[in-house]
């Protein structure tokens, strides 16, 4: 199968010369899986066949490491990602009750975005945030010591504060 | 040594608006003329909340809150509470608030039974700036083993201090190291594990970000002995700022001059990379970590041969663990028999402990190896929140096992720890009491396990996912009594017949929680109870009339 690869699109562009740098380097592919998550927010089929091109190894190796690996991504996800932690800690402390929460505040199961795409609702293993379980991170930003009834005034005031800024951002 | 006092300056930006410094050098000063420095410890802390009533300070272990100070409050301080034991009540904060405060700064654990080494250093100087770091004596373990001592003598130092791996299994350290020196190989190679995959464990994190040069000298010193020129730190991509001031360090120690080429202009060259991992749990072993750092799938292969004879593409690498590494300055500084000095007879040192779940407080303690349970979860943790009753702690993740609370005054040390099924790990315990299910909390690390299996090898693979299935099914209510010794048995054979660690210590949380609470796992298939009320049983009433019809038909 070939693939069409808009190798002139920007985004590209800055992949290929990154790999340039990271060519010079023993072990690169990880590292270059990385940063085009970073570049294009998920690793499509294109960007894998890309990758694969410019480091010349067979694409089967770029997509066994992609689907390997727990933090690659093969579907697009939305601009805010809620992750909630699973780890131990929380469990005990009850994360499946804010899964819950969350889930039914917006109307999505894990892995789901909602229809706006403004949340993508995901699981994580364990923030290394245990004093302050359960938690939930928002993109970078932590929530701790919640409840079913605070996760769900936490994402509200989120998309709120976030949906402001956007506003204001325009103007 | 530990403290008697801890008293904690807040160093936000609204107190030091407040004059925060002034009353820091004061109390410094006044510590100082009566002879009081070796008592008590100062520590600049980040902001703490309540900045309208700045400058403030806290002493623990007393967990007294004092307010709005001034200059001249200090003497008073100093005389009635420090030498007295009598806390000044005209500055005193006491409301509800406040007391909350106490609380959670507690999680800065400053008390009395703990021992710092490896954290000494953490939430004192600034790991940003390399200068804070040489200040308390960073970089001389280093500069004295490369002008002082053979790499024979410095792994000599390592073997005789015991210290021994602190990410999970516990290998001596200089045996590895002397190992991969012996190891025929014009490349050798260092890799420091950061890959802190145990939910529940955060003590690698907390060392990199708050003092990510004593890992770097650490791994400098083992290339000194081993003849390595390049190092790898793998960290867990979940970590973004310990993977920045990582970087950040490397860069200044490269300015400094104590990494890259001829160091201290002894000749000797060093220089690390970081390697940033993708979400692996598997890569926490050492075959698959090194796999990992070769961009490859992170799957573990056979031992023999060790990374020490073939290892990172192929040369003799040493892996060792972040909180092993920041042992290593402190063995070179002070002496083996100083190390040796710590714990107890077979393990050596202090253990950093990540404290979570039903305790009062939560957060990373450093005690000597051989402190009780009872004294980790009671004197340090506080205790159990909200009256109830304790029941067991969990050590080791998903590797290890449950210690129930009738072992309590066990010491913690890596030979007690798997007589009781489980083991030391990375230092992760979750306290857990009577709300806690037994059998859910097995399920939950084999849900964790069978998801995370790499699935090379068959036992791992298809056993993990049986014993899922066999718990899950006890949860809802749908076990069978046989299922018990299904359970034990398949145990035992994962255990003995996986490829790698994953494998052989997955069906743990399975095998100490059946030793340690049968009862429980009976009351679920017999009576479909769950004492602490967690587990839901689904009505299984179509399923015995399908039962009964088979039965009238027989």
């Amino acid at each position: 199968m070939k693939l069409h690869i808009p190798v002139e699109n920007p985004q590209y562009q800055m992949l290929k010369r990154d790999i340039a740098r990271y060519r010079r380097k023993p072990g690169p592919l990880i590292q270059v899986l990385h940063r085009a998550q970073e570049i294009f927010g998920y690793l499509p089929p294109e960007v894998q066949y890309f990758v694969a091109q410019e480091l010349n190894v067979p694409v089967s190796q770029v997509y066994g490491v992609v689907t390997f690996y727990n933090f690659f991504r093969t579907e697009p996800v939305a601009k805010h990602v809620i992750n909630v932690c699973m780890g131990t800690a929380c469990h005990v402390k009850g994360a499946e009750g804010i899964v819950k929460a969350i889930s039914e505040e917006l109307g999505i199961k894990v892995g789901e975005t909602t229809k706006d795409k403004f949340f993508t609702l995901s699981t994580a293993r364990c923030f290394g945030a245990c004093g302050l379980a359960p938690v939930i991170m928002i993109n970078e930003d932590v929530f701790g010591k919640l409840t079913p009834e605070k996760v769900k005034d936490v994402i509200r005031e989120y998309r709120e504060e976030k949906q402001r800024e956007e506003r204001e951002g325009n103007n | 040594m530990p403290k008697r006092l801890d008293i904690l300056v807040c160093s936000g930006a609204a107190c030091i608006s407040n004059d925060s410094t002034t009353i820091k050098n004061k109390l410094q000063a006044v510590l100082k003329e009566n002879n009081l420095e070796e008592e008590v410890a100062i520590v600049e802390t980040g902001c703490m909340g309540p900045c309208e009533l700045g400058p403030v300070m806290l002493v623990y272990p007393d967990g007294v809150f004092y307010i709005r100070l001034k200059e001249k409050d200090i003497e008073e301080i100093v005389k009635e509470h420090v030498i007295k034991g009598r806390p000044v009540k005209r500055l005193q904060w006491t409301t509800p608030e406040a007391r909350k405060i106490v609380e959670e700064r507690k999680q800065i654990p400053f008390f009395e039974k703990q021992m710092k080494i490896v954290l000494s250093n953490c939430g004192k100087i600034d790991p940003e700036n390399i200068e804070e770091y040489i200040a308390v004596g960073g970089y001389e373990a280093l500069a004295k083993v490369l002008t002082t001592m053979t790499p024979e003598q410095v792994i000599e130092e390592m073997i005789n201090s015991g210290l021994r791996g602190r990410g999970g299994a516990g290998f001596p350290t200089g045996l590895k190291w002397k190992a991969t020196r012996d190891a025929d190989g014009d490349e050798k190679y260092i890799v420091c594990n950061g890959d802190e995959g145990d939910p529940g464990a955060f003590m690698d994190r907390a060392i990199l970000e708050g003092d990510p040069h004593t890992v770097i000298e650490g791994m400098a010193i083992a290339a000194y002995a081993v003849g390595a020129k390049q190092g790898y730190v793998y960290v867990r991509a979940e970590y973004p700022l310990a993977v920045k001031r990582l970087d950040k360090a490397i860069q200044q120690a490269r300015k400094y001059g104590v990494l890259g080429k001829n160091i201290f202009e002894t000749g000797f060259d060093f220089d690390i990379d970081i390697r940033i991992g993708a979400g692996a749990f598997v890569c926490g072993e050492e075959t698959a970590l090194i796999a990992s750092i070769e961009g490859k799938r992170g799957q573990p292969r056979p031992k023999p041969p060790f990374p020490a004879q073939k290892g990172l593409w192929g040369k003799p690498t040493v892996i060792n663990n972040v909180e092993t590494f920041a042992n290593v300055r402190h063995i070179i500084l002070n002496g083996s028999k100083w190390f040796a000095s710590i714990g107890t007879e077979k393990s050596k040192g202090t253990k950093v402990f990540a404290l979570s779940g039903k305790v009062e407080n939560t957060g990373l303690v450093e005690v000597p190896m051989g402190i009780s349970i009872k004294d980790l979860v009671f004197e340090i943790g506080g205790g159990i929140p909200g009256g109830k009753e304790f029941k067991a702690v969990q050590v080791g993740g998903p590797s290890g096992g449950c210690v129930p609370a009738e072992y309590m005054d066990t010491p913690i040390d890596y030979e007690s720890l798997k007589k009781l099924g489980t083991i030391m790990g990375s230092g992760g315990v979750i306290v857990l009491d009577e709300d806690t299910c037994m059998v859910n909390l097995a399920k939950f690390f084999l849900d964790f396990t069978q998801e995370e299996s790499c699935g090379q090898c068959v036992p791992c693979r298809i056993g993990l996912k049986h014993l899922f299935d066999i718990l899950d099914r006890i949860t809802k209510g749908q076990g069978r009594m046989e299922d018990l010794e299904t359970l034990e048995k398949l145990g035992e054979e994962i255990r003995r017949t996986s490829l790698c660690g994953l494998g052989q210590s997955a069906p743990n949380p399975v095998l100490s929680t059946l030793r340690y609470f049968k009862d429980e796992y009976i009351e679920h298939i017999k009576d479909k109870k769950c004492r602490a009320g967690v587990c839901q049983f689904e009505t299984v009433k179509e399923k015995e009339t399908i039962e009964e019809k088979l039965k009238g038909i027989i």
